[in-house]
């Protein structure tokens, strides 16, 4: 077993998609000896073993509770498989707090054909975690961005919390349903991010999806964000925005720094990632956070979001 | 005896429509079973539809596999529906068909059936039970989305209310509620949203002029209701739900004559608190629980069909259900119920349980309202089932609630009523599968394909049809189908190619954590800790349900007690082919994997699963939960299934314990 991370890596190289289910057990392991071989898996799959960014599109949706996210996502996975792009969907579920348990209920929510081996989806617990993300969920993303053409993270919630989303995805989208204001009120206000794709749903409701659409365009605009498309889509048959959607989302990355955002993702998820395992303790003993960002700059392009990781860990204990 | 002021009615009363709920293997065996029963004084029919046939699949359908005539009769075209009333006299006879989804369908069947004996469809009588809002809630037979579900139940009362004018097109259900654990004030409130959803949605259907014909719509629905053991409360439900149901026609559907307005209800007593455990028990509990619909005249069910003694241990045999009808006879012919008007008119108690319970149900029916009403509110209404009936389950784990012979006074002499080599219940025989899959395909190639194709297009095309007119009624291109030889799954497939297919809520994401302070679930959170940190990862269990069976409330409190626990919980829901089962135990990484089956299928489907798990890969324990007979325990246990648990396993931490303490014993030592 001891090259089994290696292993899956060279299989992921090799656009394997039979290597994913064992590629999250292994990245979301928290034991020593994982840790070890989710290394070696990332390194594998690297920029720099690669020659070239992972090829696959990382698009991350995220949305309040309701919003119709695994509806749209059906009729996305639905349009992308008509074009024979293969998808991979971590979805991202909230935890209990009180007993840390959780209900994974989005497999059950999405429409999809278990014998299409094209299709890959796997739930995991936010669990304590801040930032929207579970334990390995941005380590999987980068993995098998090396084997499927897509790969999807869904989060719950409206741009407060889900700053990680915006960290490891290219493209990413907000999804909001019609009269619920919210977004519309953190876009004002600025508690969220411009997204990459505003996505309305259940256009099918008439005049308050029109509305809705024209508000945040309009608010796009006063923000100075004339790029930001907005998307609405019907999932109610017949469905009607989902290839829109699929365009608007591949423009996007078409029209990317793909290596600029890959590069200041894996510096700022290595940050993040050590942040979270030793606390604010860990960065003042890096210099601080600006001196690790500097610092992080200087690293070589091709290297992995673990190899910065350890390396930070590395300057840490001097 | 009967002078100015005795307390007696001058006549004795009618007594009420006596059914059992029979169905099962074939259209010819079930007709027999049916004759039989009218014999033994049985004045109505009650037909059990096997699960495709609710659900709209043909027998040899992949996911009919396992489930053809185990909880009811395959009905897949005319001949069979023909077949199944053989001299049965449909002009006389009065037919309750627990029929939801597919209802149009097989009353369709029905109506053709009837012409082929010379009876036209004015004179037929009956009920259909398409209540579509329930199936979202807790029964799991719906086939289509809820909106063109609510179109189809509209289109089948427009048409009755015209063309079969005696029909009961609908009967709203509050009986599943309280199956799926809904309090007496919920089970209230739920099904009068729920019959406010089906009159507007009709009210709106009708169009101009519906105003004149609501209170023939409003005369025509009625209800099917539950009662479970404690009997006194459930009578004042009972007559809770009369009051509210008079003053709803009223007020918000101007109905002023007496007899439209008057609450009708069949009842099927519990089966919820029927035990695996010490079953003759359960005779008393069903005894009990027709008090509650039979005592008090003004609130009296006009038809009642009993469970049998042996629900929770499998499918009931002729035997059980004459047990059942005798119950019933007794009631009506040896005591004086029936002899008396309303013995609870002017009792302080009653009328101050009926105040209460009015109080409650107002209040919730206006939660359900702003919410948007009963269909907007199917998840909130789901998530407060699960909620109710955890809460239910909790109190029996405690003992707070006492279960006779479950949770005490458990010490039992062998029973003699399951020695038999069945263990006292009804065995499907596993041939009538193939039989009708060969029927049916005999069917196919012996009709006139262009007029079935032809058929089946119109429906497709009134289907697709915007906004309607009373043209557009789907019962018309229905029995059109119907009359050319369609089949079951033909018929839904159609619609479903039009209307989309749909996955109700599952209930369990809205559910509350257990009570804090639950020193065996903190015991077994500890454990669930040090697993975790064993595995690496958070253990995680796949709950699912193979097959048609739609009865997830089982599943459900399982999956919520494992997340209580501290588990990661992939929970999909009803209606899962094997293979899609070993896909998400795969492509999750799960532990362990739970499954549940109440429909008899588990000798087929479980054994499938398995194969599919291998075939995928995946190498992990899995156990088994529902009404499985004794007899089938070490076969499951041979296919490789590690634990099988019952009804009487009802002590859910435990059976948690047991699942954790597997997937700890299935860690390498090297780990």
């Amino acid at each position: 077993m001891s090259d089994q991370g290696s292993a899956l890596g060279a299989r992921l190289r090799e656009r394997d998609l039979s290597a994913a289910p064992a590629t999250l057990n292994l990245l979301e392991s928290t034991t020593a000896a994982d840790r070890e071989q989710a290394a070696a898996l990332l390194h594998e799959v690297s920029p720099a073993a690669l020659g070239q960014e992972a090829p696959g599109h990382i698009v991350g949706i995220t949305g309040p509770p309701g919003a119709g996210k695994s509806t749209l996502l059906s009729a996305l996975l639905h349009a992308w498989r008509v074009q024979a792009k293969s998808v991979a969907m971590l979805a991202v579920d909230p935890s209990s707090r009180q007993s840390g348990g959780s209900l994974l209920g989005d497999r059950a929510r999405i429409d999809f054909d278990p014998s299409d081996r094209g299709v890959f989806i796997r739930s995991t617990a936010a669990g304590e975690r801040l930032g929207g993300l579970a334990w390995g969920t941005r380590a999987a993303a980068q993995a098998l961005a090396a084997a499927f053409d897509i790969v999807v993270i869904e989060t719950v919630g409206v741009g407060q919390a889900e700053t990680d989303i915006a960290d490891v995805a290219d493209t990413v989208a907000v999804v909001v349903q019609p009269g619920s204001g919210d977004a519309l009120q953190f876009l004002k206000s600025g508690i969220m991010e411009i997204p990459d794709v505003l996505v309305v749903t259940k256009s099918d409701l008439g005049q308050v999806a029109i509305s809705a659409r024209r508000d945040l365009s309009a608010a796009l605009r006063s923000l100075g964000s004339r790029a930001t498309p907005v998307v609405a889509v019907s999932s109610l048959p017949p469905a009607s925005g989902v290839e829109e959607l699929a365009a608007a989302l591949e423009e996007h990355r078409k029209n990317l720094d793909l290596s600029e955002r890959r590069l200041r993702a894996r510096r700022a998820g290595a940050l993040t990632e050590f942040a979270n395992e030793h606390g604010l303790q860990g960065v003042r003993a890096l210099g601080g956070r600006t001196a690790a960002q500097t610092w992080l700059a200087e690293q070589d392009q091709g290297l992995d979001e673990a190899t910065l990781v350890n390396l930070l860990e590395g300057r840490m204990g001097r | 005896m009967s002078g100015e002021h005795s307390p007696r009615l001058p006549e004795r009363e009618r007594p009420w429509m006596m059914r059992t709920y029979a169905g099962h293997s074939t259209a010819k065996a079930s007709n027999e079973l049916y004759r039989g029963n009218l014999a033994k004084g049985q004045t109505g029919l009650s037909v059990a539809f096997d699960l495709p046939t609710q659900t709209g699949y043909d027998p040899d359908d992949e996911l009919a596999r396992g489930e053809v005539g185990k909880v009811g009769v395959p009905v897949s075209h005319r001949g069979d529906m023909a077949t199944l009333m053989e001299g049965i006299p449909l002009g006389e006879m009065n037919t309750s068909m627990t029929i939801n989804a597919t209802a149009a369908w097989l009353l369709a069947l029905y109506i053709v059936a009837a012409e082929d004996q010379g009876v036209a469809q004015e004179q037929l009588q009956g009920t259909t039970q398409n209540d579509i809002i329930k199936e979202f809630l807790a029964r799991g037979t719906y086939a289509f989305p809820p909106a063109p579900s609510m179109r189809l139940i509209a289109d089948m009362i427009a048409y009755t209310v015209q063309h079969v004018p005696k029909w009961n097109p609908i009967n709203i259900c509050s009986y599943h509620l309280q199956e799926a654990g809904a309090t007496p004030v919920q089970e209230i409130a739920y099904a009068m949203s729920n019959a406010i959803a089906v009159l507007d949605a009709s009210r709106e259907r009708l169009g101009p002029g519906a105003d004149e014909l609501m209170g023939k719509v409003f005369g025509r629905i009625s209800f099917f209701v539950n009662a479970g053991v404690r009997f006194i409360e459930e009578h004042a439900k009972l007559r809770a739900m009369g009051m509210l149901w008079e003053e709803l026609g009223r007020e918000r559907y101007g109905v002023t004559d007496e007899r439209q307005l008057r609450f009708r209800y069949g009842v099927q007593v519990n089966s919820l608190g029927l035990t695996e455990a010490q079953p003759e028990n359960n005779v008393q509990r069903i005894v009990l629980e027709t008090l509650a619909v039979t005592l008090g005249r003004d609130a009296r069910a006009r038809a009642i069909q009993l469970p049998a003694w042996n629900e929770a241990l499998g499918l009931p045999r002729p035997w059980d259900q004459q047990w059942s009808l005798r119950i019933q006879q007794v009631m009506a012919f040896e005591t004086d119920i029936l002899e008396y008007p309303d013995i609870f008119e002017g009792s302080k108690v009653m009328d101050a349980l009926v105040a209460e319970l009015l109080e409650g149900a107002r209040a919730e029916m206006a939660v359900v309202a702003e919410h948007g009403g009963a269909v907007q509110a199917v998840p909130y209404m789901k998530g407060a089932l699960v909620d109710s009936h955890r809460e239910r389950l909790r109190r029996i784990e405690s003992g707070e609630q006492v279960v006779v012979g479950q949770n005490r006074y458990t010490e039992t002499e062998p029973s003699p009523l399951t020695d038999d080599a069945e263990g006292g219940i009804l065995v499907v025989d596993q041939a009538v599968e193939a039989e009708a899959i060969e029927a049916i395909r005999r069917w196919r190639s012996e009709r006139d394909q262009a007029a079935v194709d032809a058929a089946l297009a119109e429906l497709a095309r009134v289907a697709r049809a915007e906004d309607l007119t009373a043209h557009d009624n789907l019962m018309l291109p229905t029995i059109a189908a119907a009359r050319a030889g369609a089949t079951t799954g033909e018929w839904a497939q159609t619609l479903r190619e039009v209307f989309g297919s749909y996955r109700a809520p599952t209930g369990v994401g809205e559910a509350a954590g257990s009570a804090v302070g639950d020193e065996d679930l903190a015991e077994l959170r500890a454990e669930v800790a040090r697993l975790q940190e064993q595995l690496g990862r958070r253990p995680k269990i796949l709950v699912g349900k193979p097959g048609l069976d739609g009865h997830s409330n089982g599943a459900e409190q399982i999956a919520v007690r494992a997340r209580d626990a501290g588990m990661d919980v992939v929970y999909e829901g009803i209606r899962l082919t094997p293979s899609q089962i070993a896909a998400s135990a795969l492509q999750e990484g799960v532990h362990v994997i739970g499954l549940s089956i109440l429909s008899g299928s588990h000798r087929e489907l479980i054994p499938a699963v398995i194969d599919a798990l291998h075939e995928a890969g995946v190498d992990v324990p899995v156990v088994v939960g529902g009404i499985i007979p004794e007899q089938d325990v070490a076969p499951l246990k041979q296919a490789g299934v590690a634990a099988v648990y019952t009804p009487k396993d009802f002590d859910i931490t435990r059976i948690m314990r047991d699942i954790v303490e597997l997937v700890g014993a299935g860690i390498p030592a090297a780990a």
